[in-house]
């Protein structure tokens, strides 16, 4: 049986609740806004580049704890990263919350390994993820909001 | 953190609502074959039955024989087996008139659920009747299919959407909805009972209201018809709407119920065999009502597992069916009400079927899965009423629904997960 607290991490919940870079920035900043039409989850990621580097990274929105967890995270462990860095993690990333990822891929994620539990609540999934999707967008400026649907 | 939740004595408690008379809910319970399930290694807790009910014996039953001793095509066949399927789907037909108190059977038509029977009404009805200019009237507190039919149509003609207001409480403000009404509205369409906040409208009242104006009202009443008995006779309504599978019956059928005249009017919804008379290139006379408006094979087993859940629900008696989810709303509003830190959302005076809440600021989908885990299922999101839940400047709630199996020990064992809910994240 999954635990719980696999996937309620101390770390999580910390984030959940005093989420980092939780804040707006000012064009011309990239930003890109992503839905999970099922549960109404709403996240809006802003992105600054220098060049293929991500100087600046903030987000706002609302959701649920895991999926304020990986936002807050996920600006974390961005910052700083280029472009080719940042689609690594966030392949990596997909790859283990889906439960495809052999463990020793994990390494490379650092912090983020935090999130290996939630693959074992499949309904779960697109909470960690919607940040995620929603950064993808903004890198690649896409106009059209993300949705997990 | 582990704050002791404030679980009234349950002994003493329970004793004091009591069992409804002639109401056995174990017995009842041994008909559902699903609730001997169990879930992350313990026994399903289903308070999900807003969303969809489970099935009984009787309607599972009643598919599987459908399918084993009588499955062919209706309305076409002039061999045995064409003419028993016949028979069995007209039967159900004949029931749902009973169970609405409709008039005729030729009210009844048969349709996917409560979403395409509005649909259709918007389609065949509203777009003969709605011109630029014109005027829709809903309230607050739809769900998406009582409110995105009548937008398409809006868009389409030209016509504006009028919504009716509610009160905190989550009641329909019935002086506001009287100020919208007029010669411009052609059609009203609400709710009987409100998914989202289990609100039950007074109906009869606005039928009268729009009525004396001359507009005739949609009663969406898939929230309805699970709780509370329905006479559309004595409401007058003009249109009502409801999905099988919220009634124990299957899921890809529903009714519409419309008042003769008004379908005899209606142009066809959809085109297609069943539906019609004759059929040359030049010239096609449709069915009467109501086979106008099922085009096509219809869903045979389907109705016969719907017309199966009525004869089950009539069986056990729709009132005291109400009686004891009743006992279960009030017991649980009480319970949960009495938890720390939980905010009920919709207050209603009158209510049937579902609490919904919030839990100090935990939201609602980590509630579900720390529920799931105890083996409780409840819904958590917006209920496809995003309305509602901007009405409250919310993004969601945790919904517990109620049916004819619940019992008073699921409540305590939701006030339990909800106090594991608290020590997990609190
Ligand atoms: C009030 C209300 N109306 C309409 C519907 C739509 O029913 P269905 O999806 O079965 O067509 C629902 C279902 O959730 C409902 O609760």
């Amino acid at each position: 049986m999954a635990d719980l607290r696999d996937m309620y991490q101390e770390v999580i919940l910390e984030h959940a609740k005093s989420p980092r870079n939780y804040r707006t920035l000012a064009a011309p900043a990239r930003k890109a806004e992503g839905f999970n039409p099922l549960c109404g989850d709403r996240c809006t990621i802003f992105l600054a580049m220098q060049g293929d580097v991500i100087a600046d990274i903030a987000f706002q929105g609302n959701g649920c704890a895991i999926s304020r967890a990986s936002a807050s995270m996920l600006t974390q462990s961005l910052k700083g990263k280029t472009k080719a860095e940042a689609e690594k993690i966030f392949n990596n990333f997909h790859r283990m919350v889906t439960g495809q990822s052999p463990n020793g891929d994990r390494a490379s994620l650092g912090k983020l390994e935090v999130f290996a539990g939630v693959s074992e609540f499949p309904a779960r999934v697109k909470c960690a993820t919607l940040a995620w999707h929603t950064f993808e967008a903004a890198l690649h400026g896409d106009q059209e909001p993300v949705t997990t649907e | 953190m582990s704050v002791p939740v404030a679980i009234p004595r349950r002994q003493t408690e329970i004793e004091s609502i009591g069992p409804i008379s002639g109401f056995d809910v174990e017995k009842l319970r041994a008909e559902f074959p699903i609730l001997r399930e169990r879930i992350h290694g313990r026994p399903l807790v289903y308070l999900d039955n807003a969303a969809t009910s489970q099935k009984p014996d009787a309607v599972i039953d009643a598919i599987s024989n459908y399918y084993r001793h009588t499955n062919a095509n209706i309305h076409r066949g002039v061999h045995l087996l064409s003419q028993r399927a016949t028979e069995e789907y007209e039967a159900a037909r004949a029931a749902i008139q009973v169970f609405l108190n409709a008039a005729d059977p030729r009210e009844i038509v048969f349709v996917r659920g409560a979403t395409e029977a509005i649909n259709l009404v918007a389609q065949s009805y509203g777009r003969t009747h709605v011109r630029s200019g014109d005027e829709v009237l809903i309230t607050a507190m739809e769900h998406h299919s009582n409110i995105v039919p009548w937008q398409l149509l809006c868009e389409e003609k030209g016509a504006a959407l009028r919504v009716a207001p509610i009160n905190d409480a989550g009641e329909l403000i019935v002086e506001e909805f009287d100020k919208l009404l007029g010669p411009r509205v052609k059609i009203v369409a609400l709710a009987h009972v409100s998914n989202a906040l289990g609100t039950i409208n007074p109906i009869r009242e606005i039928v009268r209201k729009a009525h004396a104006f001359g507009i005739p009202v949609l009663i969406d009443g898939a929230q309805a018809a699970p709780h509370l008995p329905i006479d559309v006779e004595d409401l007058d309504c003009d249109f009502y709407a409801f999905s099988a599978h919220k009634v124990y019956g299957p899921t890809g059928i529903g009714v519409l119920y419309g008042k003769a005249a008004l379908l005899e009017a209606m142009p066809p919804y959809q085109g297609g065999g069943d539906m019609i008379s004759s059929v040359t290139f030049e010239k096609t006379l449709y069915n009467k009502i109501p086979h106008k408006f099922e085009a096509g094979t219809p869903d045979i087993a389907g109705v016969i597992g719907l017309g199966a859940a009525i004869a089950w629900v009539s069986n056990l008696g729709i009132r005291s069916i109400g009686a004891h989810e009743h006992a279960l709303l009030e017991y649980a509003t009480r319970v949960v009400g009495a938890i720390p830190g939980v905010r009920l959302i919709g207050t209603a005076r009158q209510k049937a079927g579902a609490l919904s809440f919030l839990l100090e600021d935990i939201h609602p989908h980590d509630i579900g899965t720390i529920l799931d885990q105890e083996g409780i299922a409840v819904r958590t999101g917006h209920h496809c009423a995003q309305p509602v839940m901007e009405r409250y400047n919310i993004p969601a709630t945790v919904r517990a629904s109620f049916a004819a199996y619940n019992t008073l020990e699921e409540i305590d064992a939701l006030a339990r997960g909800l106090k594991k809910v608290r020590e997990v994240l609190g």
